[in-house]
């Protein structure tokens, strides 16, 4: 294998996919996508394609699993067997149960979960294709679908990752950057709380470097966010259009 | 879970946090007693049982011979399983592992496995073909919070405890001879979760504490004092202040154990 003497990032600070080290992936957002639920989203992140759906709040099924003072957020992450090179068995594995707890953990500091008791609401991520850094992507998304559904929140929650490859931190690491760089930190952030709701890291960083990764993932993030309302107004815009 | 007594006592322990109090009479940054016992399981090639504190945590470790993953046909492989046995709280049950004990277990693994651990290049075999398996299972006996570093406490010293039997390959055949070898280890992570109430940070929550917790933050560190997994928990949020504080914290308790531990 001659991959670990391949460069991910040359002398120029140009990575593999001729991005530099603080250039996001080109991301495209579209809102209300799926026309049964209530509240959805799609996103482009790179070559990552995501779907992301929200039910409720609607009455809890199994009903013994509400809770009498607060509403319940329940989420899947799943991957379609043909999101990656080798077919995933369409079975949740370990790594989709702790990604729908993270990504759970990570919405429900936007929510009113107190408002509304006995309820639930049903999040459904489908990973269609993957190519690094899809839980990112999928907070994006989820946070757009939840809001879709005309969900009060706090904030739109945005994720991204930054990480480091060769010797260089850099943002929105993609697959071969995941799998041959040195370290991955995915963020999620509410940017007008500033309160980050998820955090993780795999691979080696100094302090320093950790310090650094966690600033340039938050600028990503800001860029997104902006992103992400913008592709709310354009939902709600184009419906204003055919009232008037 | 919910009686008015735990109400009345988890609102206590919140105000006495927001004065810099525990009600355990700890500091905020203190752990509990931590006790380590090696090899109390013969049967196990490398066993350890952590007390910290109440909680308790007994990690065996299996060495079996397995094929190698086709992306790293020269490396050993490591897995980590986790049970919250059902004996350890009234709140366990028994089935097939939850979200909770899966996390568990893949926090753990992380530290070992990003910061390299086990030097799995010497478990090979034959390439491609045979290699060593490291099973690590968690057992927890007893849940009074903090089992994040309780088990990478308890996998640590179980791994350091291994011993593999000596072999020899014959026409590709495994021949175990006489005696046993240390299981080769590169890296000592050591792991540290700080918990958020409130506005305030602390160290080693108990069962309580982590009822009113609002957000946990899990770090685990190098020997050289770089960082090789990070997690963050639960519903709440931190601000990016206090990821800062709680990285430098987490750097600064994961230095004062590596030192009584002597890792």
């Amino acid at each position: 294998m001659n991959e670990k003497t391949e460069k991910l990032i040359d002398k120029k600070g140009i990575r593999l996919d001729g991005r530099k080290a603080d250039e996001l992936r080109p991301i495209k957002l579209q809102v209300g996508v799926l026309g049964n639920a209530d509240g959805s989203a799609y996103i482009e992140h790179g070559k990552n394609k995501i779907l992301a759906a929200a039910f409720g709040p609607r009455e809890m099924h199994p009903k013994h699993l509400a809770l009498p003072d607060r509403m319940v957020l329940r989420c899947r992450y799943h991957m379609a067997p043909f999101s990656v090179q080798e077919r995933k068995s369409p079975a949740p594995s370990r790594r989709e149960i702790e990604l729908s707890k993270v990504i759970r953990e990570s919405l429900e500091p936007a929510l009113f979960l107190e408002l509304y008791p006995r309820t639930g609401i049903d999040l459904y991520v489908e990973v269609l294709q993957a190519d690094g850094g899809t839980r990112c992507a999928a907070i994006t998304a989820a946070a757009l679908a939840i809001a879709d559904a005309g969900v009060p929140m706090r904030d739109l929650v945005v994720a991204c990752a930054a990480g480091k490859i060769d010797d260089t931190v850099v943002l929105d690491l993609y697959d071969a950057e995941d799998k041959l760089g040195a370290a991955d930190v995915p963020l999620a952030y509410m940017p007008a709380l500033n309160a980050v709701t998820l955090l993780q890291m795999d691979g080696v960083l100094s302090p320093d470097e950790f310090e650094k990764a966690v600033d340039m993932a938050m600028t990503g993030c800001k860029k997104i966010y902006e992103m992400q309302k913008e592709a709310l107004k354009t939902k709600y815009m184009v419906v204003k259009e055919v009232e008037e | 879970m919910s009686s008015p007594l735990t109400r009345v006592r988890l609102k206590q322990i919140s105000q006495l946090i927001e004065k810099g109090k525990r009600l355990d009479e700890r500091g905020l940054h203190d752990y509990r007693d931590l006790k380590i016992e090696l090899g109390l399981i013969e049967r196990a090639e490398g066993s350890a049982r952590v007390l910290l504190g109440k909680t308790e945590v007994l990690v065996g470790v299996k060495v079996e011979t397995g094929e190698p993953f086709p992306d790293t046909p020269n490396d050993g492989v490591q897995t980590v399983n986790a049970e919250l046995v059902p004996i350890a709280s009234p709140n366990f049950e028994p089935g097939p592992p939850d979200e909770n004990s899966i996390e568990l277990a893949r926090i753990v693994d992380r530290g070992i496995r990003e910061s390299k651990a086990i030097d799995t290049e010497k478990l090979c075999i034959e390439p491609g073909k045979k290699v060593f398996v490291v099973f690590i299972d968690v057992y927890v006996l007893n849940h009074d919070g903090n089992l994040i570093d309780a088990s990478a406490l308890a996998a640590m010293s179980a791994l350091i405890n291994t011993k593999m039997p000596n072999y020899e390959v014959k026409d590709g055949e495994l021949k175990i001879k006489q005696g046993y070898t240390p299981l080769p280890l590169k890296n000592h992570p050591i792991t540290v979760t700080i918990g958020k109430i409130g506005n305030t940070l602390i160290v080693d929550p108990w069962a309580e504490e982590e009822q009113v917790m609002d957000s946990r933050f899990t770090m685990a560190i190098k020997d050289d004092g770089n960082i090789c997994a990070i997690q963050k928990g639960l519903s709440g949020f931190f601000t990016p202040q206090q990821i800062l504080e709680a990285s430098k914290l987490a750097q600064q308790k994961a230095a004062e154990l590596r030192k009584k531990l002597n890792w």
